[in-house]
């Protein structure tokens, strides 16, 4: 059970509230037509799984809406970041 | 039914109440909570009240955009509270934070679409207003015991220090979810939707048992 | 023979407050303040259990949670039995009815004795990797086998009539055990102003003060612990939660206490009261002060009724009055454990010996020893205890420096009881729960809590500081550091005082050698609850198992409902030494929630009965309750099914339902369907974005049909959005998708699109929406609307929509159909639904306006070849599969969500499966929904299968069955065949078609 800080919401709420929706920063290509299929396909389907932190969007379903980004640990589970939509992280793997 | 332009973006209004010769049925009409209130107990630690008929309004809006904010404050007589989970009263009209750029207004059924109107009127740019007063139905519980009902139904930290009168969340409630706002030292108020009303009056009256239930109809 | 072990004074019992008892079905009496375990010790009950796979008897080892044999099964009804509960921590009351979980029929009687060897023999450590390996089939039987034997317990067979809760609890600093440490730490917490829980899983606080006779600052210990509970009890920022067991610590400090309110009281809570609570609680500073558990040695048959661990001794006659025997031989490879020696002596009962591991034992309280005469015995060990169903001897032999073999002859002592202590183990579970490896300490003989991340601290003998004044001291420095971490200022607490005693070092030994080697040796058993014995285990290591979690799996140690809590490190130790390593070489132990087991009426809470789940209702709900629906669960609503009348079977219903709405009229409440207001000036373009469709030309005042796609192509939704002006739209969802379609707009809106200017509001409930479907439907419309509004067939056309009063309620009405009918959707203020829905039914009857439910709206809608998303669709089939390529727009200039996706080359080759119509040759069959097609029903199994039937009905509108399926590139086989082989052995022979079963060119709804 997650402890997380909606940046919009300006305070931690129980992970109850919240839904993990995979992966953050990726974009979804510009011109998806004249994507190759392989291109296509890693943009669809290809996810990290890394050993350590990962950013991954957050949306704060039970509460305001809103979609944000946090960077976890994927071994201790501990937050390290969050940040809103369009924001790049400060903390990154080494 | 009406189509409101403002700066090139059209939406339709309508007044959706029939005249005053037809009832309208809140979502807790059937359980007659009038009756209950006049055969059950007087005292209690926990009173509960369905605001029925409410009016209530979503607007959303820019938060950052100044003349929104007091076109608002103009067809609402009272500023949005731009802090989050912060609330503001005035007269009988209540606005409840829900999100940086969204806002409950509650207001009395009657009224609801006087305001909506208002909010037309004044508003111009990117906004949205939806009259959802059939949707939601506001329950009142207060009562030495209702911080004891909300522990076991509500996950945020509802003590004073962390939830002072005005605070308002929207949260999960039971298995279903409600908009809370501390309206007194120990009065809540909880927003919650038509459908799950059913489910979350059960609910209370199951929590609040062993505290005794007051119903004021 | 009532209470044969009882001291005359004494404990903290209350001697003036017998209680009547029931054990295996004999009535005995024990005293207020007992637990279970005490009582039965006291009245001399030795066996209270048979083990798991040799059926030998078990008596009572400990006093506390680690207690492995004694588990019972309370309750004096069927709706009362409670399975799993340690007689050690259950207390005892008035009318308490128990019984041994294990022992079957009876655990004095040897009647599974013979059962027991066989069990043996069919139990060889690895026991559950082979039979869960070979014969498969055979594990039910097993399963059966083992649980009646071996004291699984078992749940009531009917409704548990108490009251359980949760409650969501938020803390600055929780400490967990209120023993010395823990107490100082709350204490210091409290003054300090945090918002404190502190919680002990035992009736009273105390801890290890409870089993000695210390004295602090000069008093009693447990008149200083009542000065502290009080202090306690009167700060409002402190919660004391006294029999409430912290079960697990999970991530982000959140913590779950399991809390018995009238466990200690009655059978039955009185009252109504809730019987235990869960606590949720979420803190932001965790002190662990969980103590240690003493451990026991691992001798010969160290497990014959009588075998204790030491302390649990002291504590049953300094806690609870009772000597649980007349002659004692302690084994003690430490100092500390003379108190049981002492208090056993000064108790008025002879202690046979200490034999003590150590060549030269020396401390201050091996002299208290001698000074009352009793005889230790150095340099020894007991390698094997006498005695079948009570303890009647030992053999005792002196052993080699490093414990490790025998170095002279064996001579026997007599002895009813034998105590051993192998040293203490930190109680480290709880920091073990969120991953934290614990760490060996070799000082302390035990493992350590680990490095964490959690915002944990740690106080007394979980850090191996095993003395009372050392965990006053680290009480008092967690609290203060609590408080720093919180902000708060420090407070002044004083440090009781203790009377110390000198210890001298204790002996590194875990299992106790024997003349034989381990493999012949008597049973020497390292966990009692899953009969796993040092053989065993060095079994497994010769077997290849050299990773002590494999080890630990093959033979099950530390899988019981105990966690191993007493026997896993001794099981380390003798993994370490047949493998040659050290302890912490060997691996760690890792312990899991729930500390001690829970029962399911505290994990369910109120989630139960008529709160279970909840139940979404429309406005309409009660007339359908009225009218005696049949309800179906869709998500979380309760959706009329169908509406019987008396004596109607279902099929006759629908068929009922069916033809009235073809003939005349029917009505749906589809309030359910999601409903999302979409506002903005960028709508149109979003909606062109996130449907497979076009939306740029749609005029205002029509309606169009719109597939939802994922990325990949597949269809996850659909429904009917309306045109409410220029930039303003209501979009309806399945009712089951509301909420995931609304994600998803938000999803790509936040993430993808925050240009677009566009609002989206859910507004599923805020409409009640019905449905008439019908010829006559057009002609009841009319009569409750104001007359001037034209709803003829040219004015208000076919995917139209148009506001109106009906029945005096502004309505935003659609004519739409999902019936092929023509059909009218009304859609009013939700408060209003009722009314309108009377009145329609009220102008209605002359038209037989008929009721129907989601079961009559599937076969209507398959009648004309509808999907249902969900059903018909399961994320594997694109728009072009389903035969509904008109719902795509491939040149609109955005590459809409899952136009790329569907292009890829899977999704592009011939012999995908399609969606088409399945006509059975015989009309009265009606397909299996599910069933797999094949092409040649004559093909040798396994038959290459071509898809399968995803909607299947009986039509009364047609005499004959329809159904909609999938076949592998069907869209090219109209008139082919295609079989059904079903499971009974039938195979159904059909006929490919056209899903459109019914008016194929649409006349009925263009009226
Ligand atoms: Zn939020």
């Amino acid at each position: 059970m997650f402890y997380i800080y909606c940046p919009y919401c300006g305070e931690h709420r129980e992970e109850e509230e919240f839904h993990n929706q995979g992966q953050a920063h990726i974009e979804r290509p510009a011109d998806p037509d004249s994507c190759s299929d392989e291109e296509w396909g890693n943009y669809m389907f290809f996810r990290k799984n890394p050993r350590g932190l990962h950013h991954e969007i957050w949306v704060h379903a039970a509460g305001c809406r809103k979609f944000f980004n946090v960077t976890r640990h994927t071994v201790t589970y501990e937050i390290k970041e969050v940040y809103k939509m369009g924001e790049q992280p400060k903390v990154v793997a080494e | 039914m009406s189509e409101v332009n403002n700066e090139a973006v059209t939406v339709s209004v309508m007044n959706q109440l029939p005249d005053a010769s037809i009832q309208g049925e809140s979502p807790l009409f059937h359980a007659d909570l009038a009756s209950v209130a006049k055969k059950g107990p007087k005292t209690g630690g926990v009173t509960f009240k369905e605001e029925a008929l409410m009016g209530q309004i979503t607007l959303r809006l820019n938060a950052e955009n100044a003349d929104q904010l007091s076109a608002a404050e103009k067809a609402l007589g009272v500023a949005l509270p731009t802090q989050p989970l912060t609330s503001v009263v005035e007269g009988d009209v209540s606005v409840r934070w829900i999100s940086p750029d969204e806002w409950l207004v509650v207001v009395p059924g009657l009224k609801a679409f006087e305001v909506e109107t208002a909010l037309h009127a004044e508003l111009s740019g990117h906004y949205q207003v939806v009259n959802i007063s059939g949707g939601w139905t506001i329950y009142k519980l207060s009562g030495a015991n209702v911080v004891d009902v909300l522990k076991k139904s509500t996950i945020v930290d509802v003590h004073p220090s962390k939830f002072p009168v005005g605070k308002v969340v929207t949260t999960t409630f039971a298995k279903s979810g409600a908009i809370i706002r501390r309206s007194g030292e120990s009065e809540f108020e909880l927003v919650v939707r038509r459908s799950f009303a059913d489910y979350l009056w059960l609910w209370i009256q199951d929590a609040s048992r062993e505290y005794g239930l007051v119903v004021q109809a | 023979m009532s209470q044969k072990n009882r001291l005359q004074n004494g404990g903290r019992i209350d001697r003036s407050q017998p209680l009547t008892f029931t054990y295996n079905g004999k009535k005995f009496e024990g005293f207020a303040g007992d637990t279970l375990a005490s009582a039965l010790l006291a009245n001399g009950v030795d066996i209270i259990g048979r083990s798991f796979k040799y059926s030998r008897p078990r008596g009572i080892v400990a006093a506390g949670a680690e207690e492995p044999n004694a588990i019972m099964q309370l309750g004096a009804t069927e709706a009362t039995q409670v399975p799993n509960v340690r007689a050690t921590q259950q207390e005892l009351f008035s009318g308490l009815v128990s019984g041994s979980t294990n022992g079957w029929p009876s655990v004095d009687n040897d009647v599974m004795g013979l059962v027991g060897k066989f069990g043996g023999k069919m139990m060889p450590p690895g026991f559950y990797y082979k039979t869960f390996m070979y014969p498969q089939s055979m594990w039910e039987t097993y399963e059966k086998v083992i649980r009646k034997a071996a004291g699984l317990g078992r749940s009531p067979n009917e409704y548990d009539p108490d009251i359980y809760d949760k409650v969501n609890q938020h803390a600055d600093v929780v400490v967990v055990g209120a023993g010395p440490s823990g107490l100082i730490a709350a204490l210091t917490a409290a003054r300090g102003g945090a918002r404190v829980i502190i919680a002990d899983e035992q009736n009273e606080f105390g801890g290890s003060l409870l089993s000695s006779k210390e004295s602090i600052d000069g008093k009693a210990a447990h008149a200083w612990i009542a000065d502290v509970v009080k202090e306690l009890e009167a700060n409002d920022n402190v919660m004391v939660l006294p029999r409430s067991t912290v079960n697990g610590y999970h991530d982000h400090n959140f913590l779950t206490i399991h809390e018995r309110l009238t466990d200690h009281i009655a059978d039955r809570a009185p009252n109504g009261q809730v019987r235990q609570r869960y606590h949720r609680v979420r803190t932001k500073w965790v002190i662990l002060a969980t103590g240690a558990h003493e451990r026991p040695l691992v001798f010969g048959n160290n497990d014959v009724p009588g075998c204790m661990v030491a302390n649990a001794i002291s504590t049953y006659i300094n806690r609870y009055g009772v000597v649980p025997g007349k002659e004692l031989v302690l084994m003690t490879t430490n100092d500390n454990a003379y108190h049981t020696a002492i208090d056993w002596h000064d108790a008025g009962r002879k202690v046979q010996a200490i034999v003590d591991t150590r060549q030269n034992p020396e401390g201050e309280l091996v002299k208290a020893a001698r000074d009352r005469g009793i005889t230790v015995i150095a340099g020894s060990a007991v390698i094997d205890v006498h005695g079948g169903k009570r303890v009647n001897g030992v053999s005792v032999a002196s052993i080699n420096e490093d414990g490790s073999k025998i170095t002279g002859s064996v001579k026997k002592l007599s002895a009813d009881t034998v105590a051993s202590s192998g040293g203490w183990s930190p109680v480290i579970h709880l920091s073990c729960h969120t991953g934290s490896k614990p760490v060996w300490n070799e000082d302390v003989l035990g493992f350590l809590p680990g490095k964490t991340v959690q915002k944990q601290l740690t106080a007394g003998a979980i850090n191996g500081t095993f003395n009372t004044a050392g965990a006053f001291e680290e009480g008092k420095k967690a609290g203060l550091e609590a408080l720093s971490n919180l902000d708060l200022n420090a407070v002044e607490v004083a440090i009781p005082a203790t009377i110390d005693v000198k210890e001298s070092k204790a002996m590194a030994l875990f299992h106790v050698p024997h003349t034989k080697p381990t493999s012949q040796a008597p049973k020497q058993f390292v966990d009692y609850q899953n009969d796993v014995t040092a053989a065993g285990i060095e079994l497994a290591c010769r077997e290849g198992f050299e990773s002590i979690e494999h080890v630990k799996r093959y033979t099950a140690m530390g899988f019981g409902t105990d966690q191993g809590k007493l026997g896993n490190i001794n099981g380390m130790a003798v993994a370490a030494k047949i493998l040659n390593k050290s302890i912490p070489e060997t691996g760690t132990t890792i312990f899991r929630p729930n500390y001690t087991p829970i029962t399911f009426g505290a994990i369910a809470g109120r989630d139960c009965g008529a709160l279970f789940d909840p139940e979404r209702y429309s406005a309409m709900h009660k007339w359908h309750l009225e009218h005696g629906a049949k309800f179906e669960d869709v998500g979380q609503w309760k959706r009329p099914w169908y509406f019987p009348k008396a004596g109607e079977s279902m099929q006759q219903s629908l068929d009922r339902e069916c033809l009235a709405t073809r003939e005349s009229i029917g009505i749906l409440d589809a309030s359910t369907l999601g409903k999302i207001d979409i506002q903005g000036k960028d709508a149109r373009e979003f909606l062109g974005r996130i449907y497979s469709n076009a939306w740029a030309k749609l005029p205002v005042g029509k309606c169009r049909y719109g597939l939802m796609l994922k990325e990949d192509g597949m269809v996850f939704d659909d429904g009917v959005t309306s045109c409410l002006a220029e930039n303003h739209f209501l979009m309806t969802t399945t009712s089951g998708g509301a909420a995931t379609v609304l994600n998803w707009l938000e999803l790509y809106h936040q993430t993808e699109w925050p240009e677009l200017e566009v609002y989206f509001t859910s507004v599923t409930d805020h409409w009640a929406t019905m449905t008439i479907s019908g010829p006559n439907s057009r002609k009841l419309l009319e009569e409750l609307i104001d007359s001037d509004v034209d709803v003829s067939k040219d004015s208000f056309k076919f995917m139209d929509w148009k506001p109106m009063t009906v029945a005096g309620v502004p309505a935003r009405v659609f004519r739409i159909s999902f019936t092929g009918e023509l059909s009218f959707e009304i859609n009013v203020q939700a408060n209003y639904g009722m009314h309108v829905w009377k009145k329609l039914f009220e102008h209605g009857e002359k038209y037989n306006l008929t009721p129907y439910g989601t079961e009559t709206m599937h076969i209507l809608r398959a009648e004309k070849g509808f999907i249902i998303a969900g059903q018909d669709t399961d994320g594997s089939v694109h728009p072009y599969d389903l035969g509904m390529g008109w719902a795509v727009s491939m040149n609109k200039p955005f590459s809409f969500i899952g136009k790329r996706g569907m292009q890829r080359e899977d999704c592009v080759r011939a012999e995908r499966k399609q969606m088409v119509g399945i006509k059975t040759i015989d009309p009265n069959v009606v397909l299996p929904e599910g069933a797999q097609g094949v092409f040649d029903p004559t093909a040798p199994i396994p038959m290459p299968m071509v898809g399968h039937v995803s909607s299947s009905y009986w039509s009364a509108c047609l005499g004959r069955s329809v159904a909609l399926g999938f076949v592998k590139g069907g869209l090219d086989k109209m008139g082919e065949k295609v079989y059904y082989p079903l499971v009974d052995g039938r195979i159904v022979e059909a006929e490919i078609c056209s899903p459109i079963f019914l008016d194929p060119k649409g006349e009925r709804q263009n009226v």
